[in-house]
């Protein structure tokens, strides 16, 4: 079970956590105005990276605040997790913390 | 907040006659449903917090995951910008009033959750084992503190976990359907250690 | 039986505490602080089981948990059996019974042992190439035939008596075994007052050291220095020590998973405690003192009972003061046979070794041992061992460095220790993700690199030298702890080192040698050869295709030896075959660990409304909706839920009936921008509502398709109490949570549930407002006042209330919130009120036709994920306006707007009596050929009371245009028809609501 670093709770464990998938996927302004394929991919195309990978959490049973993490998808090491709004951090995947 | 001429009671969901476990000294842990409380859950973001550190008697500017207050009066901070507000049942709109007071101005929410939560106390030597038969979370006391506060799970139910006092004394805070679950899962945890549980 | 074999002296059994068990029916005596193994072996029981393919007698191994062979049944009374416990680790109380398996009519004699005379023919592989043809026979007759005969154990037959425990702990050091590096390790890590958890797979802590009787550690006896350390480890209230528990699992960040064994050693455990408790422990640090297995010597008939692993024998001898045998060879490739011969020697047995090694590749050991006046053969090797249902002898020739096989020479023997050296038990480390390393001078894998914070020393590194051991676990167990502290010990040296030798030289013709690599699963060396032969050279296909390295013991003593056998066949390096995955848990873990104390009433919470018990006393069916227990029906004497259900229908369609919708969900949106909020959720406008109104609102996830429905109530400007289906309530609250939270956060609004805050009384019918009238202060209910969809505040039964006229069923209708505490005492004074007006309580089966007869749709039956509004026919419910709703833009995605999607339409059956099922299928043409073309499907059906013929509800391909069409639809035994029609049965102009 993965220990995750709420940003505002510090480390708990994975059960009270839901996973939301990858983060940085900003809903479109006006979708009116997207094409069908364009549309298509923001609702059904994800990178599912091997390696460090930006991702939804939700601390459901803590303080039900949503962040992001930066991941590691093969080790399944955190690199950092940061608040909703926050730019994704500029991390390489040797900067990985046990 | 009743009106003098009422024909309904009430009916809580735990019974709080009797605590579970025998109340005498020597026990190990006792397990204890809460009589009824006003709890309001309080929503306030943190930038609003500024010139409202107090409201309604208790403390809003404390800690993410601690409580502070009293028996009679609490806030208990889940959150960047949530806080569960308890005090004596027949405070209710007392404590409303002296929130609207406290915020009038700023964009807030109180919501009435005295019916929706039920309270359940543990307490006693092996208080934290029985709650770590199903709460995943470090109850020592660096991890845990006497003033901390968190929602959490036990077993199956999502609950809000305090810790009260030194003794120490643990309070479950849980939805009211879940509330015979939460007991009961603490009363099986806690049969090892106080064989008088029925 | 009378302990022929137990030592006069010796041991840590108590003496003074007999303990009587019974194998295979028989009594057995033994000590308190005996295993199952050591109190047979006392009593000279060497035969305990039979191999699981070819039946041969098979006896006890090892000492621990790595025994391949000595699987029994344990029965511990009381419906508490179990199957394939090893002897080696169950410990022994008075009325324990345990019996052998795998045998018919008895372990004795047992007619499975022809297999052994077939072992010709069942080789590897044997089932895959055997049973190919016909293919109809996979399923019908091999599967079921090979089933039958294969299998060890037998599942108990009645439900687990016992309880079992969870615990979550958390720790800085967690040092997992505790032979002499577990031990340093703990000390040094609890020295510094960091919080420290030991745990030992055995009964005592101690390890190896609790069989070494020669050893001295900073100049007192290993025994005493094992007592000292546990004594301060006992009194450090930073420590916990967990002895009888298996670290068994090595999880991700530090998460290990340890089963601790409660009560199975007691004869007559309390009923409070658990018998099992499963830990899960977050460490900070982990440190992994595994220690290491030895292995097994591979050579003709090396499976006799009597032939043990050379360690097991000194155990046997000086933990438990039992003599295996009286005369006892030790065939070996290394130097720790001689400690355990010097120690066989000197408990008075007699003794020799077989070295296949040669006088100059052995050290010290040789000498010493000879000077003990033991007779030492170097440069032989083992050829085969005589005996059947136990060893009496062992033939052994000198072998030359070529490997030629000299003339052959009998020693007789009542007992055989063996060893082919020793393999570091990475099993934990391993499961932590890090990658294992070989060593050549080891012969074996070590690990490497630790991808978690995790440290392993001692045997499980590959120091087999006590002295290093105990100096690395104190330097790993203060590191671990960031505590400053070097130590040295003064230990005795035990000779250490060995020659790997994969099968013994021999003389036997290749074909017919019977030389076992791996017990439990009756794996010879020629099989593995085979496998290679055949072209399987990956470690993990040979382990599939042979099965060496499966089943309970998971290869523990004989994974090295395949491994090197597949290097040699292939003639490539150790490392280039590679090594199979250890995969938890480490040693069988009970069902009973796992599932906790989530059984029963605690399996699931079983979440009751406030109304329960009245529903209860009242006769009330339940049924689960999510873990909700519902009302379902309250059938009268005599009824069954047909009755009940007619009735309940039409007493809410002609008085009044009284329903608990307390499961609702219901949350709170609160805020200046809360309608704006509501606009983007949902389909429907909200900014225009008026305070005091409802409306019924349609919730699209982003991809179009329905999620979720409900009632919405503005009880404010700037205040929304939402409701939402029973099971959809945390589902839609974490949905707008996350929208507000992370694609609108400058919306001015929060959300707070507040399903449980109100108990909901639904007030269904043309009396409703009679009913309640009397008992409601402060609300004008006045049709003109209070119509149909709106809401109120005010008080009923002195009690605050939000009130709702709305109606999930046509009629007139009321939904009274009151606080929970109050929800069943107003209930009763609303049913007290109603019994002149014949009051009916109504469950979820009477609310499901009640709106199937009006055609109102149930999230999650009229839908499935894949349906839109307007398959529903609930176009009318988008707003046109608004420029964008979570799901707006997926509405006219080109397979949403494609002609011909299912639609929503009512059927009727031609015989008004037939009651369709729920999912059948629809066709057009019930004559065409399989597989035919299903045009849809039906979502609800149920008889109608008031209409008084049957019902349904269904998606159709096109439905609306095919209205008074004729459908067939599948049934039990073939087609019905039915004819198509609009989706409401009852009151079609839909008057009565505004009654």
């Amino acid at each position: 079970m993965l220990l995750v670093t709420c940003p505002y709770c510090g480390p708990r464990p994975e059960i009270e956590f839901r996973c939301g998938g990858e983060a940085h996927i900003a809903r479109p302004a006006e979708p009116s105005k997207l094409s069908d394929k364009e549309w298509a991919e923001f609702l059904f195309v994800r990178t599912n990276a091997k390696g460090v990978f930006a991702e939804r959490w939700n601390h459901a049973h803590g303080c039900q605040r949503w962040f992001n993490a930066l991941r590691d998808t093969a080790s399944d090491r955190f690199i950092q997790t940061y608040k909703v709004g926050e730019k994704r951090p500029d991390r390489t995947p040797g900067q990985e913390r046990l | 907040m009743l009106k003098t001429s009422h024909a309904a009671h009430r009916d809580l969901s735990l019974p709080i006659e009797q605590p579970v476990t025998r109340p005498d000294t020597k026990a190990q842990v006792v397990i204890r449903p809460l009589p009824a409380q006003a709890r309001f859950s309080l929503r306030l973001n943190e930038a609003d917090l500024e010139g409202a550190q107090t409201a309604a008697g208790v403390t809003l500017d404390i800690p993410i995951n601690t409580r502070s207050g009293s028996a009679e009066r609490s806030s208990i901070r889940l959150g960047p910008n949530e806080w569960l507000l308890t005090g004596p049942y027949d405070d209710a709109e007392v404590i409303a009033s002296q929130i609207d007071a406290a915020l009038s101005g700023r964009f807030y929410t109180l919501v009435d959750v005295s019916h929706r939560n039920v309270g359940i106390t543990v307490s006693g030597r092996r208080a934290a084992e029985v709650l770590n038969s199903g709460c995943p979370l470090d109850l020592a006391e660096a991890a845990f503190p006497t003033g901390m506060a968190t929602r959490t799970l036990m077993g199956k139910a999502e609950i809000v976990l305090m810790r009260l006092d030194d003794t120490p004394t643990y309070q479950v805070e849980c939805w009211r359907s879940f509330s015979t679950y939460v007991r009961d899962y603490l009363i099986e945890a806690a049969r090892e250690f106080e064989p008088s549980i029925a | 039986m009378d302990q022929a074999y137990r030592l006069p002296e010796g041991g840590r059994i108590d003496r003074k505490k007999p303990v009587s068990i019974s194998f295979n029916g028989q009594t057995v005596q033994g000590y308190a602080g005996d295993t199952v193994a050591s109190a047979l072996l006392a009593n000279g029981i060497h035969l305990v089981a039979r191999s699981f393919k070819y039946h041969r007698p098979r006896g006890i191994v090892t000492h621990g948990s790595d025994e391949p062979n000595a699987l029994l049944d344990v029965d511990r009374g009381r419906g508490r059996s179990d199957p394939n416990n090893r002897a080696t680790v169950v410990e022994v109380f008075n009325g324990l019974a345990v019996a052998s398996q795998n045998h018919w009519p008895s372990l004795d004699f047992d007619v499975g042992e022809v297999n052994d005379l077939l072992s010709p023919v069942i080789v590897s592989g044997f089932y895959y190439k055997t049973f190919m043809w016909p293919r109809t026979f996979w399923t019908k007759v091999y599967e079921p035939r090979i089933r039958a005969a294969a299998g060890l154990g037998r599942a108990p037959t009645v439900a687990d008596p016992d309880r079992y425990q969870y615990r979550h702990a958390h720790c800085d050091v967690l040092v997992v075994g505790s032979g002499p590096a577990g031990l340093t390790a703990a000390l040094a890590a609890s020295e510094s007052g960091k919080r420290v958890i030991i745990v030992d797979e055995q009964a005592e802590l101690g390890g190896s050291l609790l069989h070494d009787v020669t050893s001295l550690i900073d100049g007192i006896p290993a025994q005493d220095w094992v007592r000292q350390a546990v004594d301060t480890l006992d009194s450090r209230a930073n420590v916990v020590v967990l002895p009888r528990t298996t670290a068994f699992g090595y999880y991700n960040h530090n998460h290990i998973a340890l089963a601790e064994r409660v009560t199975d050693h007691l004869a007559d455990p309390s009923s409070n405690l658990p018998r099992e408790r499963l830990w899960q422990v977050r460490a900070k640090q982990v440190v992994l003192a595994t220690g290491s297995h030895e292995r097994p010597l591979v050579f003709a008939d090396n499976d006799r009972p009597g032939i043990m692993l050379a360690e097991s024998v000194r155990a046997f001898i000086n933990r438990y003061g039992v003599a295996p045998g009286r005369q006892i060879v030790f065939a070996t490739s290394g130097a720790s046979a001689y400690t355990a011969a010097a120690d066989a020697k000197a408990a008075g047995l007699a003794v020799s070794v077989v070295d296949v090694r040669s006088e100059a590749e052995c050290g010290p050991e040789v000498a010493q041992l000879r000077s003990m006046g033991c007779e030492v053969l170097t440069g032989h090797t083992v050829v085969a061992s005589r005996g059947r249902k136990r060893v009496t002898g062992l033939i052994v020739a000198p072998v030359s460095a070529d490997g030629r096989v000299g003339a052959r020479r009998t020693l007789r023997c009542d007992c055989v220790g063996m060893s082919g050296g020793w393999t570091p038990a990475i099993h934990l480390f391993s499961q932590s993700r890090a990658k294992a390393r070989y060593e050549p001078s080891l012969d074996a894998f070590v690990p490497g690199t630790s991808v978690q914070a995790e440290r392993s020393v001692g045997a499980a590194k590959g120091a087999y030298q006590l002295g290093e051991c105990l100096r690395q676990g104190w330097m790993a167990g203060a590191e671990a702890a960031e505590h400053v502290s070097e130590r040295t010990f003064d230990a005795t040296n035990s000779p250490a080192g060995f020659k790997p030798v994969r099968v013994l030289p021999t003389d036997v013709n290749p074909k017919r040698l019977r030389a076992f690599v791996d017990f439990q699963n009756d794996v010879t060396a020629k099989d593995i050869r085979l496998a290679v032969r055949e072209g399987f050279e990956s470690i993990e296909h040979v382990k599939r295709y042979t099965t060496t390295g499966m089943a309970t013991d998971q290869g523990k003593t004989s994974n090295m030896n395949a491994l090197g056998l597949v290097a040699g066949t292939l003639d490539r390096p150790i490392p280039a075959v590679g090594t199979t995955t250890f995969r938890l848990p480490y040693t069988p873990t009970t069902f009973g660990a796992f599932v906790g104390p989530s059984r029963h009433h605690l399996f699931d919470p079983i979440r009751t409304t406030p109304i329960h018990e009245w529903a209860a006393a009242h006769g009330a069916e339940f049924e689960n909706v999510g873990l909700w227990k519902r009302a379902w029906y309250f059938p009268k004497a005599g009824e069954d839920m047909h009755a009940a259900m007619a009735r309940e229908c039409k007493a809410a369609r002609t008085s009044v009936g009284i329903f608990d919708a307390s499961t609702l969900g219901k949350i709170e949106v609160v805020g200046p921008d809360a309608a704006e909020f509501m606009n983007r959720i949902y389909t429907n406008a909200w900014l225009k509502l008026e305070p005091g109104k409802c409306r019924y609102g349609l919730m699209l996830k982003e991809d179009g398709y329905i999620m979720d429905d409900g009632v919405v109530a503005r009880l404010a400007h700037d205040r929304f109490h939402v409701t939402t289906t029973t099971g959809g309530a945390p589902r839609v609250l974490a949905h707008m949570e996350d929208y507000l939270q992370t694609e609108w956060p400058d919306l001015k609004v929060f959300l707070t549930s507040i399903t449980e805050q109100y108990a909901v009384i639904a007030l269904q019918g043309p009396k409703a407002r009679e009913v309640i009238e009397p008992l409601v202060t402060d609300i004008d209910l006045s049709p003109g006042a209070f119509p149909h969809m709106s809401v109120r505040t005010g008080f009923i039964c002195g009690i605050p209330c939000r009130l709702f006229r709305v109606s999930f069923t046509g009629e007139l209708g009321f939904e009274i919130n009151v606080p929970s505490d109050y929800g069943q005492s107003v209930w009763e004074a609303i049913f007290e009120r109603g019994k002149p007006f014949g009051i009916t309580p109504y469950g979820t089966e009477t609310m499901h036709v009640l709106r199937a007869e009006k055609g109102f749709i149930i999230v999650g039956q009229e839908t499935d994920g894949t349906v839109t509004p307007d398959d529903l026919g609930l176009s009318g419910l988008i707003a046109k306006t608004k420029p964008d709703f979570v799901g707006k833009r997926s509405l006219s995605r080109p397979d949403i707007v494609s002609a011909g999607r299912k639609q929503l339409v009512g059927l009727v059956t031609d015989n008004p009596n037939e009651v369709l099922e729920e999912g059948a299928q629809i066709v057009m043409d019930p004559n065409q050929t399989i597989p035919m073309r299903m045009v849809g499907h039906v979502t609800s059906s149920y008889w109608s009371s008031n209409c008084d013929r049957s019902i349904a509800l269904a998606l159709l391909a096109g439905g609306r245009s095919r209205m008074g069409s004729r459908v067939y639809v599948t049934t039990p035994t073939g087609f019905t028809t039915a004819k198509i029609c609009e989706p409401v049965f009852f009151d079609p102009a839909g008057e009565r609501v505004n009654a």
